[in-house]
């Protein structure tokens, strides 16, 4: 048994913080109460820190199989333990792709081998993420996959979307949808706007997001499946989303850390730690990110955690990759902008990083409550830190965060009963 | 000399952090490098010692030319690195290709590259200066200061001058520059082309004037600078044929009497005649086209000595 003392705890239920302590037997919480007394138990002094419910990120990439020099499911897990995460949702653009049972069963297996955080699985939507045939999504449900999303390589043909969708609306679970028209995207390689118009780079217009977000809530008023706007990243994306909710149609959406805390004039210098997709945008876009995550149209926080190696990432900026890393920085990010300057209340951040994505892929996880799994983190809020290059777990190191000043220092992370990260 | 500024050591990746009087200074340099560019022996011992490398990733014929001219009439020895015949086809990155040079001793990289941003890269992996002869779209910085230099000679400033840039702005590192630079020397810039060729937000950008008509464009302008047409774009569906351009944008004689009468033609080169400026302007006696050549290799011998550690003044002749 372990018992963490004098801690400020997140009631899920309640979505509220109290002083309580929490006991924990085996890979359960047995009690949370204001004072637990067990002679028994391992004690922990959490006295001056947060314990919150153990984060789920439903968007990320582990990079294995196919991608290992970038990251791999030990590394990944890792990284996301580090990071106060407790389940995880990786994509299926590896090599190969998640489109059959055994890269499926392959991911798991070794998943639960690694065992420093639960793994789940998203689902190619066609085979091989080509977006000519529709996967085999039948099988891939009952392998257990919790949504389906070709992810970055987009399905471009309606036609095909729409029979994904169709066919996969007989499963309650999400259409994960990266929205991008490639044909108003292109090379584009930064926001078109002010910043592609000063570095003279190709831009990535906010139509191309718009176009497709526009196409997957039609389709997903036809089909009845639910779909998931992975990244969004525009003001009209945030405006389709809130009207699709409001004329009933099932949506949700998620938003990035960075795309939250950061705008266009990041990509100044040329950094290809900011080069992402979709792109850092305005700031009038950023703004429109935090007002629909704040009224409720943007649901989740995901990191779309991205590994790439250092020798990809240090090349001229058209050729390196989309992509940053997430795991590490998420909470200290957000709560360092959001929380410490009152814009959110931390009790609504937990929310976004715990329950409302774990209702979005179907599981029970993310929750603080007596009779949950002991999924959860200790933070001290009050401690400052400098997010260090040389202090990062992921293989990757590509962060536009490095060198930044965060409040919020991880002391502890625990998954089923064990603790998967300590300082 | 009216300025005695220290540019020693310098970047020139833009014009954005060059201040007016530096500016200037490099004009005023220019102006005794050209008069020994017209002696018979055109060679001052000053840069004796020094290694320029020229990184020529990009094909180019003018500017490489007028910079290993420039280095070679400071007496630099000149190393010439292109991509084609190099180790780059078989694979090597810029990283090692600089750690490479560098470990020969080089003094002062010039880098020309398709992709937006390798100046800074090499700057990063050499610690040694860079001056960018041309990344991408994103900027040209010495081409815009031949081309301020040019005006700043005729006009003996920029400062309220009208100046109207013709052509395909989006794809144009030159303008890029240009209208940072124009802008900080006190001129009024119009851009003017067609609609898809123009790149968003420019007038918020650079603070000048957008124009999609050339007549209103060129109204009452000091400079007209034609840019050129790039073939390529053809296929883009960027415009719909070059016929169609040249009757809304192609500079002529009577398009010119919009503009002042003393107005100076530019264009960057190279030109394409009959597309975007005709023969009748481009040989006219406002063109200054071949004089902004010539002006090239001056301003390029000022940057080399001013930023390789030379004092603008009596150590120049």
């Amino acid at each position: 048994m372990i018992l963490l003392k004098n801690g400020m705890v997140y009631l899920s239920n309640d979505k509220k913080i109290i002083k309580a302590d929490v006991l924990i037997e085996k890979k359960v919480i047995k009690k949370i109460a204001p004072s637990i007394d067990e002679k028994n138990a391992e004690v922990i002094d959490c006295a001056g820190m947060h314990i919150f419910p153990g984060f789920v990120d439903m968007h990320c990439h582990l990079r294995e199989p196919g991608y290992t020099y970038k990251e791999d499911i030990a590394s990944g897990a890792a990284s996301a333990a580090k990071g106060g995460f407790t389940s995880i949702c990786c994509m299926p653009n590896t090599k190969p792709a998640i489109d059959n049972l055994s890269t499926l069963d392959y991911i798991m297996r070794k998943a639960r081998d690694v065992g420093k955080t639960k793994i789940f699985v998203i689902g190619a939507m066609s085979k091989g993420i080509e977006g000519k045939e529709i996967a085999n999504i039948a099988t891939l449900v009952k392998g257990g996959v919790v949504g389906l999303s070709d992810d970055g390589n987009c399905i471009q043909v309606a036609k095909l979307q729409l029979n994904v969708m169709r066919y996969a609306s007989i499963y309650d679970i999400p259409m994960i949808c990266h929205s991008e028209d490639y044909s108003l995207s292109g090379d584009g390689q930064v926001n078109y706007g002010y910043m592609s118009t000063k570095l003279g780079l190709p831009g990535i217009p906010t139509l191309a997001e718009e176009s497709m977000v526009s196409r997957d809530i039609m389709l997903a008023d036809v089909t009845g499946s639910r779909v998931h706007i992975a990244h969004a990243s525009t003001k009209r994306t945030v405006e389709l989303i809130r009207q699709a909710k409001k004329d009933g149609i099932k949506v949700t959406a998620e938003v990035t850390p960075h795309h939250l805390v950061l705008n266009e004039n990041a990509c100044d210098g040329f950094d290809t730690n900011t080069k992402m997709k979709p792109p850092l945008r305005s700031e009038e876009d950023r703004k429109s990110l935090l007002e629909g995550l704040l009224d409720g149209t943007i649901d989740v926080i995901a990191t779309d955690h991205a590994p790439h190696s250092d020798y990809e990432k240090e090349l001229e900026f058209m050729k390196a990759p989309f992509g940053v890393i997430g795991f590490e920085s998420a909470f200290p990010v957000l709560y360092t902008t959001f929380v410490k300057t009152d814009l959110i209340k931390l009790e609504e951040l937990i929310d976004r990083m715990t329950s409302k994505p774990a209702n979005i892929i179907n599981k029970e996880v993310g929750e603080l409550k007596e009779g949950a799994a002991a999924d959860l983190n200790v933070f001290n809020l009050d401690e400052s830190f400098t997010f260090d290059e040389s202090e990062i777990l992921s293989k990757s190191k590509n962060s536009p965060f490095i060198g930044m000043n965060m409040w919020g220092k991880i002391y502890y992370t625990m998954c089923d009963g064990k603790f998967t990260w300590k300082v | 000399m009216k300025h005695t500024l220290n540019l020693a050591g310098r970047n020139l990746f833009d014009l954005d952090v060059y201040t007016v009087e530096e500016i200037e200074t490099i004009f005023e340099t220019a102006k005794v490098m050209k008069e020994i560019n017209s002696r018979d022996y055109k060679k001052i011992p000053t840069l004796r010692g020094k290694t320029v490398a020229t990184l020529f990733f990009e094909d180019s014929t003018r500017t490489r030319i007028s910079f290993e001219l420039a280095a070679k009439r400071l007496s630099a020895d000149v190393v010439s690195f292109t991509t084609a015949g190099s180790a780059m086809k078989k694979g090597e990155s810029i990283q090692d290709t600089v750690y490479t040079l560098n470990a020969m001793g080089m003094d002062l990289y010039v880098v020309r590259h398709s992709c937006p941003g390798v100046p800074q890269l090499v700057h990063k992996y050499s610690q040694k200066p860079v001056l960018n002869a041309g990344d991408g779209r994103h900027a040209h910085p010495t081409q815009a200061l031949l081309d301020m230099f040019s005006i700043w000679e005729k006009r003996g400033s920029l400062k309220g001058l009208r100046i109207a840039i013709i052509g395909d702005i989006l794809h144009s590192r030159v303008v890029r520059s240009n209208l940072i630079g124009m802008k900080k020397m006190g001129a009024n810039v119009v851009v003017c082309g067609p609609r898809t060729l123009m790149p968003p937000k420019i007038e918020e950008v650079y603070g000048v004037q957008c124009e999609y008509d050339l007549k209103t464009a060129i109204k009452d302008a000091d400079v007209v600078m034609g840019l050129r047409m790039q073939l390529e774009r053809q296929t883009e569906g960027l415009f719909p044929s070059l016929g169609e351009y040249t009757s809304r944008y192609g500079l002529s004689n009577k398009m010119l009497e919009y503009a002042k009468d003393d107005v100076l033609v530019m264009h960057p080169g190279p030109m394409n005649r009959g597309v975007e400026i005709l023969p009748e302007v481009a040989d006219s006696e406002h063109s200054i086209i071949i004089e902004q050549v010539a002006n090239g290799v001056a301003v390029r011998m000022a940057l080399l000595f001013l930023i390789l550690g030379g004092k603008p003044g009596r150590e120049v002749a």
